[in-house]
């Protein structure tokens, strides 16, 4: 039996696992202590639980329970990584390097640090949304404390070459934080094989809590230092002050856990579904086109421009499908996606989006239903499009003398 | 974003979909909008040379929900209409029609531009095609 609305938007959050919420629920009511309370056992209780998360997210990741630096999300540990590591190496150097394709948090963080004397290169990305890694390597000065970039992007899922990229930055000695948000519980990703400093990520995109994220620092070669950006009790080892969001942490852990156990059947079972949704959309349109590298990709992520068809339209026709558009036909200036924009695919194209996050829970039943759904609108739609029709009599659009408004 | 209902009305049963003869010198055809700003809209009239009458009146939109509205409403508006009743028709009697949002004026905007585009390809069809009968006679 189908339940709509279907939610196929787990790259902007994914529904919380009922085990996590089970391992939550204690830490509400009834152990409801200050973990930083050291005389008694309404302290202890909630330390042991924080202890047993830090250590169920470092077993996740490769790290050790030390390196693990409890934050709000990883908008907050993304704003600590670059803020932090610029305040305290600002006698090294004043240089960032990061990418075109990156979440806000880390370009509008950047756009600040700009403000108070930093320079940042903002490379480009290839067509297919990967990094050139010799444009990297020429991009990093003597001046280059950082480089932050993405493991894998939340619009067109493109796993960047973090290894390599971590091998240059060691080589060079330098720092490389990643925004491994969408990657960390998705796919496998380990701090010393990947070379990573420091890494942001957060429990509510891998079926846990919102509010709660973490940020990992690395402790040996090299020991990682920051700047705190929160003064207070100098909590996690006097890197982010605040008291801790115990219930969140714990779902967090007991997230990561589950993620650890599983990912390789719901890997598998991602990209089966992913790759049926594909498949059925490609066979019955034409001039359908992936954002993003197919062969470096998250498994449940599909970006998919429908030529011809405008974004918002077509969301409002799969009304029972929860998905995102690349398309921004909300203010003045109707901005498509910057991410697409970067991969120069045209702002028809990024206007043209949708992206498909295939999710824990996902049935076959709803692909199917999804699938169907899409093509029969996008038909539509498209009997309904000028750009089509002349593109079928023959008019190279790319001619036409647009009055842009 | 909730959509109103007319918007929604339109959007799930567009009226007058479709394309007149370019070619035919009683129809005004107005193409405007750009690809990369996210909305096209083909609007097209076709006029009753004898009464000046708006007899037929049609649409292709690339768009959002809001814009595949307004030009259908459009379409609607122009049916019936002289042609210089039709140059009266304003954006504002299409956002209060559809209850627009402020972010999706814009739609009827183009709407307008579009019926404005197309009454003046069939003027400027009308015009040229002044000494073509004189010729012929």
């Amino acid at each position: 039996m189908l339940k709509f609305p279907i939610y196929l938007d787990n790259h902007a959050t994914t529904p919380m696992d009922p085990r996590v919420f089970e391992a939550m629920k204690p830490y509400f009511v009834e152990h409801f202590g200050n973990a930083a309370s050291r005389n008694h056992a309404f302290g202890w209780e909630a330390e042991e639980a924080v202890e047993k998360a830090r250590k169920q997210l470092a077993s996740l990741v490769g790290a050790t329970a030390k390196e693990i630096v409890f934050t709000s999300g990883a908008t907050e540990s993304n704003n600590l990584a670059l803020k932090g590591v610029a305040e305290m190496y600002a006698q090294r150097g004043n240089h960032l390097i990061t990418a075109a394709t990156e979440h806000k948090a880390v370009l509008d963080t950047c756009k600040r640090l700009e403000k108070h004397g930093c320079q940042v290169t903002y490379l480009p990305v290839r067509a297919d949304g990967l990094l050139d890694l010799d444009q990297l390597r020429d991009a990093i000065t003597d001046k280059t404390i950082l480089v932050s970039i993405m493991y894998g992007n939340n619009e067109i899922g493109t796993i960047q070459p973090i290894r390599e990229i971590g091998a240059i930055c060691r080589e060079r000695g330098v720092l490389l934080h990643t925004d491994a948000t969408q990657a960390v519980g998705k796919i496998p990703v380990n701090v010393l094989a990947d070379n990573i400093d420091l890494m942001s990520f957060t429990g509510h995109k891998m079926y846990g809590p919102k509010g709660v994220g973490a940020l990992y620092v690395r402790r040996k070669n090299p020991r990682v230092q920051l700047t705190a950006q929160m003064d207070g009790g100098g909590h996690e080892r006097g890197m982010r002050s605040g008291t801790l969001n115990v219930p969140g942490i714990a779902g967090f852990g007991e997230a990561a856990a589950i993620a650890q156990a599983e990912m390789e059947q719901e890997m598998a079972r991602s990209l089966a579904l992913r790759e049926k949704l594909r498949n059925a959309i490609e066979a019955e349109l034409d001039e359908v086109y992936i954002n993003g590298t197919m062969e470096h990709r998250l498994p449940h992520n599909l970006n998919i421009s429908f030529a011809y068809v405008e974004g918002e339209s077509l969301l409002m026709g799969i009304n029972d499908i929860a998905v995102s558009s690349g398309s921004a036909c909300t203010s003045a200036t109707l901005e498509p996606s910057y991410v697409l924009k970067a991969l120069g695919a045209g702002d028809d194209l990024a206007h043209s989006s949708i992206r498909f996050g295939i999710g824990r829970f996902t049935t076959e039943e709803e692909i199917d239903y999804t699938a169907a759904k899409v093509i029969d609108v996008v038909k539509k739609l498209r009997e309904l499009s000028p750009l089509y029709e002349m593109v079928k009599e023959g008019i190279d659009l790319s001619k036409v003398e647009w009055t842009a408004h | 974003m909730a959509y109103s209902d007319k918007v929604l009305d339109h959007y799930n049963n567009p009226r007058n979909v479709g394309s007149l003869d370019k070619k035919d010198p009683a129809v005004g055809t107005g193409l405007v909008g750009a690809p990369e700003c996210g909305d096209v809209m083909k609007l097209q009239i076709k006029v009753n040379p004898a009464t000046g009458i708006i007899e037929d009146a049609k649409f292709k939109t690339f768009g959002c929900g809001s814009a595949i509205a307004s030009s259908s409403l459009a379409t609607e508006m122009l049916k019936g209409k002289t042609v210089e009743e039709a140059m009266e028709i304003k954006n504002t009697e299409i956002v209060n029609e559809l209850s627009l949002p402020p972010v999706k004026i814009h739609c009827s905007v183009l709407a307008e531009d579009a019926i404005k585009a197309a009454i003046q390809d069939y003027k400027a069809k009308a015009d040229n095609n002044v000494p073509a009968p004189a010729q012929t006679v």
